[in-house]
């Protein structure tokens, strides 16, 4: 089908057609990165499990997962919601759907290629910008571009006179990323070495988190929050408030990943200084968003969506506290390069980012296809699968990484880490595949809701109907 | 409509990203222009070369287009012996220089110009290969380390510094280099000491010239693992790097680290094919207490990957 559309004319392609290829792949990236983030995890708890295929060696599958996850699942929920929310908050409908099926296109394209080259080996050796530089060309000129011009173009031709932070935070943060990429891969396109390669890395790490993950995802909750609840937003101000401090404070901190190099101790200072002011735009995004639930917090436990938004955005609140402290030097040197950080990376991807998109890709998708949920069961089956399994993964993973920092202070030998860790490893293992399980049970239910779900009769919302079934 | 937001707001976003790109891009280009070199800076990009990773001359990331690192106790040309050995960075006719070489820029002030005027690193020239040396001088009253080409100096060429040499004093640093990188060692190995006490453990951080040149740098982020910076200063044995490599559980019985037995390829030093199924149940029936003894580690062949690897480790990581 997609086949067909990609060469119909743009008239009569049906609107939403982008949305729907764009939700259902996120969706299959998020079963299959789960999936493979789920093995890696069993390969750290029980070394010997899967041995002696170099392709399913850790070091191969490592970076195949957070990319998946990070390109793949995040991203491409992002795109999905662009299709449909740009249009929506500007009274219009896409600039091009066709341009809009190509993006799903050439994404699903060039991901599976870098992906499948990373698998094999081949790859820049750059934490985050592991995918080489003829991937990144295409993410940059084949992605980004095209979604970008599609997002500019329909708020240009939008019908309603201001621009709702949503689609402020869309457009800018396409740019950005752009932007983003092609600084952060210079030292592969120009031949940059040294200091200046490892800076520019983890410049490019910070920056997609910070420019593009979770803002992203946050403007993502301005929409669906008033959406569901249908109260107004609480204040536009304090959203473009979040929106201005992103700009120029999350941009800057790069190099508090790096506060063991020797990079510029001016840089690392004020990379400190930077990371706490952070917490401004962090907070005004969650107080927002809470004061928004006025008077609706019973949907919290009785509308799905709403469960899942609100569920992303409480997460926001330890994200933030974690984040706006833990790169002060202070408390840096403890926890840097342990399992604590792989527990915060989650709960920024898996926990806040990840809840507030699958509550977008789950609404999205109903009021696209104009059709209810196949079953409500299933769908809070994967809530908690998904809230407990992360719950997990994030405490076990958090209690392994004090461990790594006590380690470092009693100088103990590493191995004896090593042993303390191993519990932890496999608790995190068993979260983890509740998470991919829950994953799973999504990608069937939502399926299912696209060949049977109930008609959702015009100018009604999925979550108005009563289940009839 | 007289105020139009969206104006004014892409003016104010590129400003303010502009701005943080100043700040965070341009300024420590300033502080990394001004790193000299050190020994360990240059001796590492000699013996990497150009770029380790996805690139022209090594598309499928396998060690292609590497020099080769060549300990010798004596000149190849005079039989003049070196105590203590010197290194020698052996690059073919056609293998792409370090970028140094290059751009003399790279190295640092004082390195440059020494490295110009009396290495003569000017001089190279790819289609017929060159070998150089790092030596040591004095500039503007600071001692400093700088590359000497001796193919245009001493008249070394390529092929015979390698057969002077002989095949067990070859390195193949670049090529174990790219190992790490493909094998994903760096995913829980890290090359950077942290801050405290760290250092104790592991070794110094780098200093700021320790990298000019190298690409990627692969410092890593997350540890699970100790530090190797300095890992053959602690641990200099091949054999124990040979046992560790193909199964680490034979001598560390708690480690969690994968084994790298097919980096061993298909046969031996003596190009016997190497038996991984027998190997595997001879050591499962000892981990069962069947036998006593674990099964005999082949001895990894002289093109195996595992062999560039442990170069790699013995020689760069000290
Ligand atoms: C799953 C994580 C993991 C991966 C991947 C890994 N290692 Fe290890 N490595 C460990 C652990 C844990 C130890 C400490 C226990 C031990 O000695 O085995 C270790 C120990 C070592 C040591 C000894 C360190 C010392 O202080 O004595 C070396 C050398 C080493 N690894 C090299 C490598 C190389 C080279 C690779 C890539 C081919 C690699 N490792 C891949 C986990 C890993
Ligand atoms: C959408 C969901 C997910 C996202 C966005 C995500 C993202 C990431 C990121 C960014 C990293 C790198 C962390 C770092 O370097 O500090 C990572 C590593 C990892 N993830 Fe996930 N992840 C997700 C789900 C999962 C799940 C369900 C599992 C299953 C257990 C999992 C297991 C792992 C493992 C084992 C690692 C390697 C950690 C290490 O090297 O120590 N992830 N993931």
């Amino acid at each position: 089908m997609l086949m067909k559309y990609l060469f119909a004319k743009n008239d009569e392609i049906p609107a939403g057609s982008a949305t729907i290829f764009f939700g259902f792949s996120s969706i299959f990236w998020f079963v299959v990165g789960t999936g493979l983030g789920s093995f890696n995890a069993a390969k750290l708890a029980f070394p010997d499990w899967v041995t002696g295929t170099e392709l399913f060696a850790f070091g191969h599958m490592r970076q195949v997962h957070v990319l998946a996850v990070i390109l793949g699942w995040i991203s491409m929920a992002f795109g999905m919601t662009m299709m449909y929310m740009t249009p929506a908050l500007g009274n219009t409908k896409l600039w091009s759907e066709k341009l809009g099926l190509w993006t799903v296109f050439m994404w699903n394209v060039g991901l599976s290629l870098g992906l499948i080259l990373l698998w094999m080996g081949i790859t820049a050796g750059r934490e985050y910008s592991d995918l080489i530089w003829p991937i990144d060309l295409v993410v940059i000129f084949g992605v980004l571009l095209p979604l970008g011009i599609n997002v500019w173009m329909t708020i240009a031709h939008r019908r309603t006179q201001g621009i709702y932070i949503t689609n402020w935070f869309f457009g800018a943060c396409i740019f950005m990323l752009m932007i983003v990429f092609l600084v952060g891969n210079s030292p592969e396109l120009f031949n940059l070495t040294g200091l200046t390669e490892a800076y520019l890395t983890f410049w490019f790490a910070h920056n997609v988190l910070g420019l593009w993950i979770t803002p992203v995802a946050a403007a993502i909750a301005y929409y669906t929050i008033p959406k569901l609840t249908g109260n107004p937003l609480y204040s536009h101000r304090i959203g473009h408030l979040h929106f201005w401090a992103i700009i120029a404070f999350y941009s800057t901190p790069a190099s508090h990943h790096l506060m063991s190099a020797p990079l510029p101790e001016w840089l690392k200072s004020f990379a400190s200084v930077e990371g706490v002011l952070i917490l401004i735009p962090a907070v005004a995004f969650v107080a927002n968003i809470l004061l928004t639930m006025k008077g609706k917090w019973s949907m919290f436990v009785e509308n799905i969506e709403t469960k899942f938004s609100i569920t992303g955005v409480l997460l926001a609140i330890p994200l933030n506290m974690q984040g706006g402290f833990q790169q002060t030097r202070a408390i840096n040197w403890y926890v840097h390069g342990t399992g604590w950080i792989v527990a915060h990376a989650h709960l920024a991807l898996l926990g806040m980012s990840s809840f507030l998109e699958a509550a977008a890709v789950y609404f999205g998708l109903q009021s696209v296809l104009r059709r209810k949920l196949y079953s409500l069961t299933l769908a809070n089956l994967h809530y908690w699968f998904f809230i407990i399994g992360f719950c997990i993964y994030w405490i076990s993973m958090t209690i392994a990484g004090l461990i790594q920092g006590a380690g470092k202070i009693y100088e103990v030998p590493y191995i004896d880490v090593v042993v303390a860790e191993h519990p932890y490893m496999i608790a995190r293992w068993a979260g983890g595949t509740m998470v991919f399980t829950g994953n799973v049970i999504w990608l069937y239910n939502m399926w299912m809701t696209a060949r049977e779900g109930t008609i959702v009769p015009a100018g009604r919302y999925a979550h108005e109907l009563a289940y009839e079934r | 409509m007289g105020f139009q937001q969206y104006r004014f707001g892409a003016a104010a976003i590129g400003l303010m990203f502009g701005f943080s790109m100043c700040i965070t891009l341009l300024g420590p280009s300033n502080d990394f222009r001004s790193g000299v070199s050190t020994w360990v800076g240059l001796d590492k990009q000699l013996s990497l070369g150009r770029v380790i990773g996805f690139s022209y001359e090594d598309p499928l990331v396998i060690g292609d287009g590497k020099p080769v690192t060549v300990i010798l106790d004596k000149d190849p040309k005079t039989g003049a012996t070196y105590d203590p050995p010197i290194r020698a960075y052996v690059y073919e006719p056609g293998i792409k220089f370090s970028p140094g070489v290059n751009h003399n820029e790279l190295l640092g002030p004082g390195v440059m110009e020494l490295s110009l005027n009396t290495g003569k690193i000017g001089q190279a020239d790819m289609s017929n290969g060159a070998v150089f040396t790092i030596a040591q001088g004095e500039f503007n009253g600071e001692e400093v380390d700088y590359i000497v080409n001796q193919t245009a100096v001493s008249g070394w060429q390529p092929g015979q510094v390698l057969k002077a040499a002989g095949d067990e004093n070859h390195r193949y640093v670049g090529k174990g280099k790219t190992i790490f990188i493909t094998e994903g060692c760096w995913w829980c190995h890290t090359l950077l000491p942290e801050q405290t006490q760290d250092w104790q453990f592991f070794g110094a951080p780098p200093f700021l010239g320790d990298m000019n040149g190298e690409m990627p740098t692969a410092f890593g982020s997350d540890r699970k693992a100790p530090d190797l910076l300095h890992v053959a200063a602690r641990n200099s044995s091949r054999e124990w790097m040979t046992m560790h490599f193909f199964n680490p559980r034979l001598v560390q019985p708690n480690s969690i680290m994968p084994r790298f037995d097919y980096l061993w390829g298909k046969t031996d030093i003596n190009g016997k094919s190497i038996d991984y199924k027998k190997w595997r149940s001879d050591y499962t029936a000892y981990v069962n207490g069947q036998s006593i003894y674990p099964p005999e580690v082949p001895e990894p062949a002289r093109d195996s990957e595992v062999r560039a690897l442990m170069d790699w480790v013995l020689t760069s990581l000290r």
